[in-house]
């Protein structure tokens, strides 16, 4: 099934799967979609998540320790899809479990799962020759990165293999939150449209509804994930999803977000 | 659905065999290509080459000597050791030639920061003094675990002028140093070199920092035929990232009749977490930059090590290193923190000379092989660096008394 952005903008929630659990993981999904977000990433945990801030190591560290495997994730994906066929699917890793799981068997697991598209932080396009063959066989939108220091040449090379939408790093840096959304954000979005016509979703320091209603003016989705797992961190598990649907809300009407 | 527009024969680039590469996010990859066109652009440069070579020879203390150690030799009645004598650079150990390398390297390009990880703190030492050298900011990130064991490095650094920031996640060794690192990059890549201090990470440094330490085998080719006229047997280095390794290999490869040996950390034993043995435990997979062999659990999860010295306590090893192993060129081998210790205490007593807890693991294999060899056979073991900086483990292991 395709991505598709319903709100204006759009929002793809990112969560660490099996922080702090499996089941928990599901039912905040569940409550981010049918609070409004139009896509769920979900994360792989891994040992080593070189690209990402203190917020999301530690739930990464959470989840690894708990045991959750690509296979849950995978599994999850499958339960969700099930339950919220209108929602966009994507699955986040990091390369190395997805090779040890082995690169096709992951496509045509994820194809069954009900997947629509995967991210892999440490992919870039140069060596993603047999990544974008097998994800191709298997129907999967293939996501990138594309960071403020990418030069157009490389944007052009981004955008021609990306599928489903292409994901805007607003600032150099690591995962995390920010007090102000940096302007280097609306300048690589800028330079992105000149290569595509897929939706631009917008990540890195997204935390707020002020941020939301900035990457709206922009960008067609903002991506917010550091903001939700930091929720998530400090809410005993069962009150997480509503945490989540009650930050979700209020992203789009401000007077809700709990503060 | 889109298609590829080029299929970049930029696929190939820092590849050995299959493994190499480059595995990071996109954010890194201007900087990559930065870095490897200033790389090439200062090597075909005869005066940054000149520039290299007088540091080398002035500051650092270059050649080094290649020691026929006769007295080793003797007591273990089999092949002729020369040992090479990287202990006795400035800084004690191998690492200087990489930095001196790539510390010119970011003057040139105008970087006037530099971040570096390091595992035993000679890396670290090595970078912070470059930087003092070359008036550069600098940041070392290090486990605290390795803060901890090796804490006359951090004190040598601190005093050199470098900001040490200890690393408290995962196993707080070289893995989570080099995570930090390249967070840190990852944010200030507009402004920051990375001093990567080993044959890793993604293209062009396993090239590059093979490049600037492939002087180790270039003198020691000459040696040792100005010495015994001809070519050695077999030459032994420990295998870490494998820096010092491939430096001493490099020049020998296609002298096919020469053995090339790694040897690993063999740890404790044989159990996963237990060694860092990458080629009896791992398998091919990505860490930090570079498709490799990995100690890795069946989830794909990187994998704890351990060994008694910190430079060799590293779940990946350089890929060039993997690529010389599936080919059969060179053969890994292992060396237990026991044995590493005895060879330890072996050198000092029949030489006088303390090696580095990571040296003394190319040490043990050497004591193991040279009695199998016959007294005509020429073994060459890289002495990497030197023991000071393991004194506090040297003595708690060996009970040693002081005051």
């Amino acid at each position: 099934m395709p991505i598709r952005f319903a709100g204006k903008p759009g929002l793809v929630a990112y969560l660490t799967a099996g922080d702090p659990d499996l089941p928990t993981t599901r039912e905040i999904a569940i409550a981010a979609i049918d609070a409004g977000a139009d896509v769920i990433e979900l994360g792989v945990p891994f040992s080593d998540p070189l690209a990402d801030g203190p917020v999301i190591q530690r739930a990464s560290e959470r989840a690894v320790k708990g045991g959750t495997k690509l296979s849950d994730v995978l599994s999850l994906a499958a339960l969700l899809r099930a339950e919220r066929p209108q929602a966009g699917l994507v699955i986040f890793s990091y390369y190395n479990p997805i090779l040890r799981y082995g690169l096709e068997r992951f496509c045509s697991a994820a194809q069954q799962a009900g997947v629509d598209g995967v991210l892999v932080t440490d992919m870039i396009v140069e060596e993603a020759d047999e990544y974008l063959e097998m994800l191709r066989r298997y129907e999967l939108a293939p996501i990138f990165l594309a960071a403020p220091t990418s030069p157009d040449e490389r944007l052009k090379q981004i955008a021609a293999v990306s599928g489903g939408f292409v994901y805007a790093i607003s600032r150099v840096g690591i995962t995390g939150t920010q007090s102000a959304l940096a302007s280097d954000a609306s300048q690589l979005v800028e330079r992105l449209r000149r290569y595509t016509d897929l939706p631009i979703a917008v990540g890195f320091g997204v935390s707020n509804a002020d941020h939301f209603a900035a990457v709206g003016e922009f960008a067609d989705a903002a991506v917010i994930g550091s903001a939700i797992v930091a929720i998530i961190e400090r809410s005993e598990p069962q009150e997480a999803p509503s945490s989540i649907a009650r930050f979700i809300k209020g992203l789009r009407q401000p007077a809700l977000q709990a503060r | 659905m889109a298609t590829m527009t080029e299929s970049p024969e930029k696929a190939a680039v820092g590849r050995f065999g299959a493994y190499g590469g480059r595995y990071v996010p996109e954010t890194l990859m201007a900087a990559l290509e930065e870095l490897e066109a200033a790389y090439a652009k200062a090597q075909a440069d005869p005066e940054f080459q000149a520039q290299v070579d007088a540091l080398l020879r002035d500051y650092v203390g270059r050649p080094t000597p290649l020691y026929h150690a006769k007295r080793l030799s003797e007591s273990l009645g089999g092949a002729k050791i020369y040992l090479k004598r990287e202990d006795l650079l400035h800084t004690g150990a191998h690492k200087i030639n990489n930095c001196i390398g790539q510390g010119l390297l970011a003057q040139r390009m105008g970087k006037r920061r530099i971040i570096a990880e390091t595992g035993a703190g000679q890396h670290g030492v090595a970078t912070a003094t470059v930087c003092a050298l070359l008036g550069m900011e600098c940041v070392v990130y290090m486990g605290e675990e390795d803060m901890r064991r090796q804490e006359l490095n951090v004190l040598r650094m601190r005093l050199l002028g470098a900001e040490v920031r200890g690393v408290s996640s995962g196993s707080k060794t070289l893995k989570d140093a080099i995570n930090e690192a390249m967070r840190d990059w990852v944010t200030n890549v507009r402004t920051t070199h990375y001093l990567l201090g080993s044959v890793l990470g993604a293209h062009p440094y396993p090239i590059m920092v093979r490049d600037f330490q492939r002087v180790i085998s270039r003198e020691a080719r000459k040696q040792i035929l100005d010495q015994e006229g001809r070519l050695p047997n077999a030459i032994v280095a420990c295998v870490g990232g494998g820096s010092n390794a491939i430096g001493a290999f490099y020049e020998f490869i296609p002298d096919a009749n020469v053995r090339l040996i790694g040897v690993e950390a063999g740890g404790r034993g044989m159990g996963l977490g237990e060694h860092a043995a990458r080629f009896q435990g791992g398998v091919p997979g990505v860490l930090q930059g570079t498709y490799s062999y990995v100690l890795q659990d069946e989830d794909g999860q990187i994998c704890l090590t351990h060994s008694v010295s910190a430079g060799l306590d590293y779940a990946s090893v350089g890929p060039e290193h993997a690529a010389l192993h599936d080919s059969g060129r060179a053969e890994y081998v292992s060396a237990t923190d026991k044995s590493a210790l005895d060879a330890t205490v072996t050198l000092a007593r029949t030489e006088g000379i303390l090696p580095a807890l990571e040296s003394a693991h190319a040490i043990a294999e050497a004591i193991r092989i040279a009695p199998t060899m016959d007294r005509h056979d020429i073994l060459v073991v890289n002495l990497s660096g030197r023991g000071d900086k393991d004194m506090g483990i040297l003595s708690r292991e060996l009970n040693l008394k002081g005051a």
